[in-house]
This record gives C-alpha cells, sequence and structure tokens, in this order.
C-alpha cells in the first residue's frame, strides 16, 4: 500500500477524497470540527463517538455528519 | 403562600424528569444566537426544542446554538422537523442521541409541506419504534382524542397535539378536543404549535393542559424577549386559573354588590 492512496468518500453530500488510513476522528478534525459536538453516521449506521478513532474511512464510505441548530 | 410561590410548588413530571417551568420553547426563527438566548432566558423555559442538521463543512467554525444554549443548564430536547416518514425520524433521532447523549426526544413526523399536519400512521408506527428502542418519546399528533390514545398507547411519554398548524399563530382551534385529550391521557399533554399571543397560552392552560410548546410566536414577535416573558407569565396565568377552578358561566348578568341594604 503507497503512502499516497486515497479513499474516494463523500461528506454530507459532498464528494472528498481522504488518505487511507485515516480515522473517522481525524477526518472530523480534519474539517475543522469538534468530535465531541457531533455525531457522525456511516453508510446509514450510527458511528458511537467512543470509536470515531478506532474506525478508519473506506473507499466508498458516505457519511452524514450533523450537531443541533435551532429549530422549533 | 403568595402565588408565586404556588407556581413553584406545581411541578410536572416527564419521563421521570420534573420541571417547574411549563413553557418549552423552539430554538427556530430568531434573526441571532444572541437574540434566541436572551428569548429563552426570558421565558424561564427549562426545556428548548432543536434540530439535527449537516455540519456546515465549508465554515466548521461557524457559532454554534451549544455557544448560546448551555445545553448543561437547559434540557435539549431535539426533534425531526422536516421527516416525513417513520425511518427518516427514527434516523435523525438516533443520530441525536449520539450528538447529546439524550434519550428524551419530541417525534413529529409531517404528511404534507403545505398543512405541516402530522402523518400520525407514520407518527404512531414511528413512535412504537422509538420508544422500543429505548427512546423517550414526546409525540406531535393531532388534536384528535383517540389518536393521542393510540400515542400513548404505543409508548409515547407525552402526547402534544397540535393547537393550530405550525407557524399559523392561529390560537387553540379546538379547545373541545384538546380538553378530551387532557381528561384521557395518562401521560402529560402539552399544546404545540399554533400558539399566537400570550392569551392563546393562556387558554391552552386553562384547558388543563400540562404545558405549552412554542417558537414562532415569539421568534416572529416584533421583540421576541419581550414576548418571551408575556408567554412565561400566560402559561402560569393559565396554569393557576385552570388550578383555581373558573367559575361557572351564566347566560345573564348578577350583581357583585349585595341587594340588601340599598338605600
Amino acid at each position: 500500500m503507497s503512502e499516497t492512496e486515497t479513499h474516494s468518500i463523500a461528506v454530507n453530500g459532498e464528494h472528498r477524497r481522504v488518505a487511507a488510513g485515516t480515522t473517522i476522528a481525524l477526518l472530523v478534525q480534519e474539517l475543522g470540527l469538534d468530535p465531541a459536538r457531533v455525531a457522525v453516521e456511516r453508510n446509514l449506521a450510527v458511528v458511537p463517538r467512543s470509536t470515531l478513532a478506532q474506525v478508519q474511512v473506506e473507499d466508498g464510505d458516505d457519511y452524514e455528519i450533523v450537531h443541533f441548530v435551532g429549530g422549533g | 403562600m403568595n402565588a408565586h410561590g404556588s407556581i413553584a410548588a406545581d411541578t410536572w413530571t416527564v419521563a421521570g424528569r420534573t420541571f417547574t417551568s411549563r413553557l418549552i420553547v423552539g430554538t427556530g426563527k430568531y434573526k441571532s444566537l444572541e437574540e434566541n438566548a436572551a428569548a429563552v432566558a426570558a421565558s424561564g423555559a427549562e426545556i428548548v426544542t432543536v434540530a439535527v442538521r449537516r455540519v456546515n463543512v465549508s465554515d466548521p467554525k461557524a457559532p454554534m446554538l451549544t455557544d448560546y444554549i448551555d445545553p448543561n443548564e437547559v434540557v435539549y430536547l431535539p426533534n425531526t422537523a422536516g421527516c416525513f416518514t417513520a425511518e427518516e425520524a427514527i434516523r435523525t433521532l438516533r443520530l441525536a442521541r449520539e450528538a447529546g447523549g439524550w434519550k428524551l426526544v419530541k417525534l413529529e413526523v409531517l404528511a404534507e409541506a403545505k398543512t405541516l399536519y402530522p402523518d400520525m400512521i407514520e407518527t404512531i408506527r414511528a413512535t412504537e419504534l422509538l420508544s422500543n428502542e429505548g427512546f423517550e418519546v414526546m409525540v406531535y399528533c393531532t388534536d384528535d382524542p383517540i389518536m393521542a390514545k393510540r400515542c400513548e398507547d404505543a409508548g409515547a411519554v407525552a402526547v402534544m397535539p397540535l393547537g393550530a398548524p405550525i407557524g399559523s399563530g392561529l390560537g387553540v382551534q379546538n379547545p373541545v378536543t384538546i380538553r378530551l385529550i387532557v381528561e384521557g391521557a395518562k401521560v402529560p399533554v402539552l399544546v404545540d404549535a399554533g400558539v399566537g399571543t400570550a392569551s392563546d397560552a393562556a387558554a391552552a392552560m386553562e384547558l388543563g393542559c400540562d404545558g405549552v410548546l412554542m417558537n414562532t410566536a415569539i421568534a416572529e414577535a416584533k421583540d421576541p424577549v419581550l414576548m418571551a416573558g408575556a408567554m412565561k407569565s400566560a402559561v402560569e396565568a393559565g396554569r393557576l386559573a385552570y388550578r383555581a377552578g373558573r367559575m361557572a358561566k351564566r347566560r345573564y348578568a348578577d350583581p357583585s354588590s349585595p341587594l340588601a341594604g340599598l338605600i
């Protein structure tokens, strides 16, 4: 596996490329977000916050990253 | 005791949690997060509804609701606004549970964009599924006593019939059915949606509701912070009037001063 290998993923509907071996926690941090204040869904399944640093991003993954906003 | 003492002693409980304020406020439609926070403070609300939405990946440092309204001080009640099927609502609330760690949620499954009327078939199905997953579900429902009962049977920890369509500000349209829901329910009943001004909130409370949930009536007032205070007073006044028990209505006049001793 070369160090420059990348995975093609989608985050909130937008296509992105990340380095192979990136964990979800790292992905969230690279996006400038605080993992403690968001929830992550990977391929329609919620990823527990406690495991974000263990789960590696795979090619073709589809992520939704959400937080709380004002609402009625 | 004075009236304020009576209010303090008069609590309500949902899913084992006891609250003093009977006003739940939304956090949408405000001009700014500062104004939103000031209105919440003025309302005295102990619970606020919040929505679950995608983070803005292009502007990750944008101010967040949690910077202005502290979830450790006010209970965040995640909603499913914008969900039109049970599956969408469940997906949203699973994420909300992970984001906040809370099981107490507000379920709303809407039928159509025009009326934002709840789809009760999907709502009841989602209530049952969510309850079985361990969620404590406060359910937005039609002002239909039978549907409210069905929600309760499906596991709702509170039923929240609409007073009028969401954001309409028309006030409680069906006081008879809201009262029937109150009389039949074994869980708290909150009028959710439709309140336009303070008297609407008081009217809902006078029907015996345990609380009122509102957003637009405060957020779209010319002075939202002032209206938040008005709603706080109205909910308390309506509750006190309900507890006091109103006089019977008469068809004709009845003098308040004695007739005896008239000169």
